[in-house]
């Protein structure tokens, strides 16, 4: 399978044109032996999360809850309220780091740390474009579903150190949810590896690429795709607490959940951990099903649209477009759908989406064996 | 693997699974021993990482932090009286333990030593080592496979028996 098809003229850094070639180029990158480059690639994500979790994560959301709601949202703060975020920003940053006298000082601390770690370790192996990507490993999917569970145990360090019954319960509430709700989402994200045939992610866009664009993606290669990737969609909203799904920091029961008690930058660093989650189970089903960072326009006859729309600075943006739909989608049914009862998140779970996920997966299977 | 940056990553990981380990031997607080389990297996995780064993380092992952270390704190969380507990962490019967370690010690050593072919392959591991074991686990070794399933489906049944509801309403086999 090579893959040397990216246009020279969509790369102002000439830097190579093959696959991964920024992110290659910068491992190299050692003066006097000390990993530099190592550093950059890991600092690229972070910067990332942090910048959009700004701007489109929390004035985004503040505008668009705002315009569902036929509101202005934050206008005072510089045109438009544009400048609202910095300015809750400063206050953050201001504000002392309170921790509660019975609280357990070690896993309070600890706990947004975890948490934080957790959301950002699964970017190692997201690409961003056709030339970057963290951590190019053969199984990619895997890590990304897998390394979830080290957030698990930051919500639960969260919750039991803040020494509060809501932190525990939303603590609780949260884990159980995750826990559950990662069998349907694997099982679903198992369908786009089986039509792929493999856990790279690399390998995953690259095999959606091509000169019809959108219809190379896997949601339009067979028509039982649309299946997980919907599973797939749904247990991601449940996965990142995100409403209807977000029972754990129910505002009205349990106050805010398991960082009830945080405050100041703490609370910050769970905010950043919730967006950077947000944004990668965005930038995963994109990945799967929608073919990552390949554009979507189809070449039209003499209009190259496609060669175009191609190489790793479109790449780059158009992985980003896709994510940021998906977030879109997001707080677009968090202020549409009511919250759901306990019981009815684990009778969707476990009746509903866990089954289905089965079917969908057998489909797939018997799709990928007798459809060439 | 001679890189001495690699190197001082290998030490680095070695020296927090070893010695968060130990903290959960000697914690008198159980939560603490519970959570200081996660930075034990992470680190096994990343030593499985060193053996270019990726596959297994995400399994350990998944299997360990993301099953068993959650069942656990739950576990404890939901114990009555965790915290209160006086937790036995002394020293006890100390030389039969000093004779289960030397001789266990020992074995390992012996078995380190008497096997041949623990050196490196000259070649690499070459691509995806995730198709290989899922034929090997479908074709050699589809028994045992297939009975950890039996297995892990008897332990569901009997899981959804303790949990269930009695039909008059109280809480069922589960009370204790």
């Amino acid at each position: 399978m090579s893959f040397n098809a990216l246009p020279q003229s969509s790369m102002p850094l000439l830097m190579g044109n093959s696959l991964n070639a920024w992110s290659d180029a910068l491992t190299g990158f050692a003066p006097m032996g000390l990993p530099l480059g190592l550093l950059v690639i890991a600092a690229i994500p972070l910067v990332f999360i942090a910048l959009y979790a700004l701007t489109y994560g929390v004035y985004g959301e503040r505008k668009i809850s705002a315009f569902m709601q036929d509101r202005l949202g934050p206008m005072e703060v510089g045109k438009w309220g544009i400048l609202q975020t910095l300015a809750d920003i400063l206050k953050l940053l201001q504000k002392e780091d309170i921790v509660p006298t019975s609280a357990d000082k070690f896993l309070f601390v600890i706990g947004p740390g975890v948490l934080f770690v957790g959301s950002f370790l699964a970017f190692a192996v997201l690409p961003f474009g056709p030339a970057f990507i963290g951590a190019n490993l053969n199984v990619g999917l895997f890590y990304a579903i897998g390394i979830v569970a080290l957030e698990v145990v930051g919500i639960l360090a969260a919750g039991w150190g803040s020494n509060n019954k809501w932190a525990l319960y939303g603590a609780v509430r949260s884990v159980a949810q995750i826990v559950s709700y990662e069998i349907p989402a694997a099982i679903a994200l198992l369908c786009g590896a089986m039509m792929a045939g493999t856990l790279d992610m690399q390998e995953i866009n690259v095999l959606q690429s091509g000169t019809w664009g959108f219809a190379h993606f896997f949601l339009f290669q067979s028509p039982i795709a649309w299946l997980p990737f919907l599973i797939y969609f749904i247990a991601s909203l449940a996965e990142t607490n995100r409403a209807p799904f977000d029972i754990p920091e129910a505002e009205s029961e349990l106050v805010a959940g398991y960082f009830t008690e945080y405050s100041g930058m703490k609370f910050a660093v769970i905010f950043l951990a919730e967006y950077g989650s947000m944004f990668m189970v965005s930038a995963i089903i994109s990945i799967v099903f929608l073919g990552g960072w390949n554009s979507p326009l189809p070449n039209i006859g003499p209009l190259a649209l496609n060669d175009m729309t191609t190489g790793p600075v479109w790449g780059a943006f158009w992985i980003i477009m896709k994510g940021f739909f998906f977030i879109f989608v997001q707080m677009w049914l968090r202020w549409t759908l009511p919250r759901l009862r306990v019981d009815q998140l684990m009778y969707l779970c476990w009746k509903v989406l866990t089954p289905f996920a089965f079917l969908s997966f057998v489909l797939t299977a018997i799709w990928m064996i007798y459809v060439p | 693997m001679t890189n001495p940056t690699y190197t001082a990553i290998f030490y680095l990981f070695a020296a927090i699974t070893v010695l968060s380990a130990a903290f959960v031997v000697f914690s008198r607080n159980i939560i603490y021993s519970a959570f200081s389990l996660l930075f034990t297996f992470f680190g096994i995780a990343a030593l499985y990482v060193f053996l270019s064993a990726d596959f297994i380092a995400v399994t350990q992952v998944v299997v360990y932090v993301g099953g068993i270390l959650v069942l656990l704190l739950f576990g404890v969380m939901f114990t009555n009286k965790v915290m209160t507990t006086d937790l036995k962490a002394d020293v006890l019967n100390v030389v039969p333990g000093a004779l289960l370690l030397l001789g266990t010690l020992a074995g390992l050593l012996y078995t380190f030593y008497t096997t041949n072919g623990w050196m490196p392959s000259e070649t690499m591991l070459e691509g995806s080592v995730v198709e290989r074991i899922g034929f090997e686990t479908m074709s050699r070794f589809v028994l045992p496979f297939e009975m950890a399933s039996i297995l892990l489906l008897a332990a569901l049944i009997g899981a959804a028996f303790l949990a269930r509801y009695d039909a008059k309403g109280g809480r069922g086999n589960s009370e204790q």
